[in-house]
């Protein structure tokens, strides 16, 4: 099929032509380019932001308790309520369907860590070995609280990233240390390191997470005296069921149990992610719908100024089309010549334009690094990108098909009168 | 060679029809050279944009080399005009982004001859017209007479059996327009029938035959 000499003659064409192909590649490639960069830009826009909630499971669930406003079944109100072992076990009985992953809290109150002749004041929380599953942090050495050491309240702890650089790293007196089975002080009580864990989230949030440390929920409560007593929890509901309905049975459960009027604002305090990610899921769909509607309108563009410079070239080689069927060109040959250019000259400028876009939605990246907030790792759909310029080459050949066959049906006599 | 019975041919606007050729009758026999004048509007170019089927009749019959030559599609026309004929005109219509070998091979091109072959082809017509060192130029770096030659080595490279020309010395000089009639000679010699269309007395002389048209009727000579 390929044809040596017709291409020989189309560059031949093409390169004597400069600015005519200049003019028809621009549209083209300004249409590709404008689709691709902006799809880099929303994506990298939507990774950014989606990865300030880092690895949180976006069907968790937060549960706390507060004063109470509203008197209720002969009780003040201004009562606190307390969240206890009993009521975590009420809600997994009572919720059992659509849990997936519960995990209590208990924070230890703010105390001087210190490890040898090193102190600084760490949040210390006591958590269950379901925290790894639910929150934005991920295992870096070692292990994590296990359900052994809940149950015999071992003095263990698992460690930030922070921590343990603080305590274990590399300093101008000493060299880095293991941290994996050291002991810290924590209120005088000597607790075995057992792992370290980085934050999965960035900015402030990333820094608290790797300022903590975390023991096992019992011993929490063994050494602060609080036994069977939660702070607040955190759980994850079943991908297929509504956070907002669990969290509703949640909050009624807790209510009736702790005596709460029914109706008080306050007394059960609960927030869960996917109310939030779902308003800035309807935001990434406003900027989507931007960017295709803008992207498509200038490929559209491109389209129809293809279209418009073939007729235009058309116009222009009137005589040349005359004289090339005066020599015994047949109109086959010149719709096929006339194709061909468009064709060609469409997919060369639409692969440049797909190339600089893609390079410089990488210099985005490169740009924006892991520093910029609301900006991450920008990518470029490259099936979309290919159908959009095969959409192109298309739309090319079919708006050059029509100046083509009004070309290759130009009488030569007007065409070579055509002075 | 080329035979012609009762050709009419009218241009028809919306409102108008205007017949610009009234029945012609012609003979034209392979080597003859020939040239058909008129004043301006007698019909002569239509005449010879049919002979040269760049231009359809409404009635009569056309015979070139024995084939009836009617309602021929685009294809079939270029097809013929490529096997038999060639053209050069006034405005010499060379391609002006391409130099005058290309040009001069173009033909060869839709002949569908390998570009090697084209190229020394090219050089050699180039070269009977005595432009081989022409041969690498645009078309506007040359004079009128110098374009008009290449368009002759363009017509003649397809090896045609006529030539037809619609005013070839209208832009040229007398000195050059005498220099391109010897060239026509030249050809002539060799077999190829040669049919131009002139209004110049001096050109017409030059010829072995001359057809006079006049308001789309031929005059008997």
């Amino acid at each position: 099929m390929f044809d040596y000499d017709k291409w020989q003659e189309i560059f031949n064409t093409i390169s004597k032509n400069k600015l005519r192909t200049f003019l028809t590649a621009l549209g083209v490639f300004w249409g590709i380019f404008m689709l691709v960069v902006l799809m880099g830009a929303g994506s990298g826009f939507q990774n950014g932001v989606l990865a300030m909630f880092g690895g949180h499971a976006k069907n968790a669930m937060y549960v706390w308790t507060n004063r109470t406003t509203m008197p209720y079944d002969g009780l003040q109100a201004g009562r606190f309520t307390q969240i206890t072992n009993d009521d975590i076990k009420a809600i997994e009985n009572d919720l059992e369907d659509v849990l997936e992953y519960m995990s209590p809290r208990l924070y230890v109150p703010s105390t001087e860590v210190t490890y040898k002749n090193k102190g600084e004041a760490y949040e210390v929380r006591g958590d269950t070995p379901y925290l790894l599953k639910i929150d934005a942090i991920d295992l870096d050495q070692g292990r994590f609280i296990n359900q052994k050491d809940m149950d015999d309240r071992r003095k263990v702890v698992v460690i930030g990233m922070e921590v343990a650089k603080n305590f274990f790293g590399k300093n101008k007196k000493e060299e880095a240390v293991d941290p994996i089975g050291q002991f810290i002080k924590i209120q005088g009580v000597d607790y075995l390191v057992v792992g370290v864990v980085a934050s999965d989230r960035r900015g402030e949030d990333a820094t608290e997470d790797n300022k903590s440390i975390f023991m096992p929920l019992t011993t929490a409560q063994q050494v602060t005296n609080r036994h069977g007593k939660i702070g607040w929890f955190v759980c994850t509901i079943n991908t297929n069921y509504p956070v907002g309905l669990a969290e509703n049975r949640i909050k009624t459960l807790l209510k009736k149990r702790h005596r709460v009027h029914p109706e008080d604002p306050r007394g059960v305090g609960t927030d869960n992610v996917e109310e939030e990610l779902r308003e800035i899921m309807g935001l990434f769909n406003g900027i989507s719908f931007l960017v295709w509607f803008v992207g498509i309108g200038s490929l559209l563009f491109g389209i129809i100024g293809v279209g418009n410079i073939m007729l235009i070239v058309v116009k222009d080689r009137t005589k040349e089309i005359g004289i090339r069927k005066a020599m015994g060109a047949t109109p086959r040959s010149i719709v096929s010549m006339i194709l061909l250019e468009s064709v060609f000259i469409t997919t060369l400028a639409g692969y440049i334009g797909l190339v600089v876009s893609i390079g410089v939605v990488y210099l985005m990246k490169i740009a924006a690094g892991t520093d910029v907030q609301f900006f991450l790792n920008p990518q470029i759909d490259l099936k979309i990108s290919l159908g959009a310029l095969a959409m192109l080459i298309i739309a090319g050949a079919l708006t050059g098909l029509v100046p083509a066959m009004q070309a290759a049906n130009v009488n030569p006599v007007t065409a070579l009168k055509d002075e | 060679m080329i035979h012609l019975k009762g050709i009419r041919k009218s241009y028809k606007t919306e409102f108008t029809s205007l017949e610009v050729l009234k029945g012609i009758d012609l003979s034209i026999e392979e080597g003859d050279f020939v040239s058909i004048m008129g004043s301006s509007g007698s019909g002569k170019s239509t005449l010879l944009n049919i002979l040269g089927l760049l231009d359809e009749y409404d009635t009569g019959e056309y015979t070139l080399d024995g084939v009836l030559m009617k309602d021929l599609s685009q294809t079939q026309a270029a097809l013929y005009r490529n096997q038999f004929l060639g053209f050069v005109f006034q405005s010499f219509n060379l391609l002006p982004f391409k130099s005058a070998k290309e040009n001069v091979a173009l033909p060869l091109y839709y002949k569908k001859i390998p570009r090697k072959i084209r190229q020394e082809k090219a050089l050699e017509y180039l070269e009977k017209v005595g432009l081989k060192d022409w041969a690498d130029h645009l078309p506007n770096q040359m004079s009128g007479g110098q374009q008009q030659r290449v368009a002759i080595a363009r017509a003649l490279i397809s090896e045609p059996k006529v030539i037809l020309a619609d005013e070839p010395t209208g832009a040229l000089d007398t000195q050059t327009s005498h220099d391109v009639m010897e060239i026509f000679k030249e050809v002539n010699k060799q077999g190829i029938t040669i049919i131009i269309v002139t209004h110049e007395e001096d050109i017409a002389e030059m010829t072995n035959k001359v057809i006079r048209l006049k308001d789309g009727n031929m005059v008997t000579e």
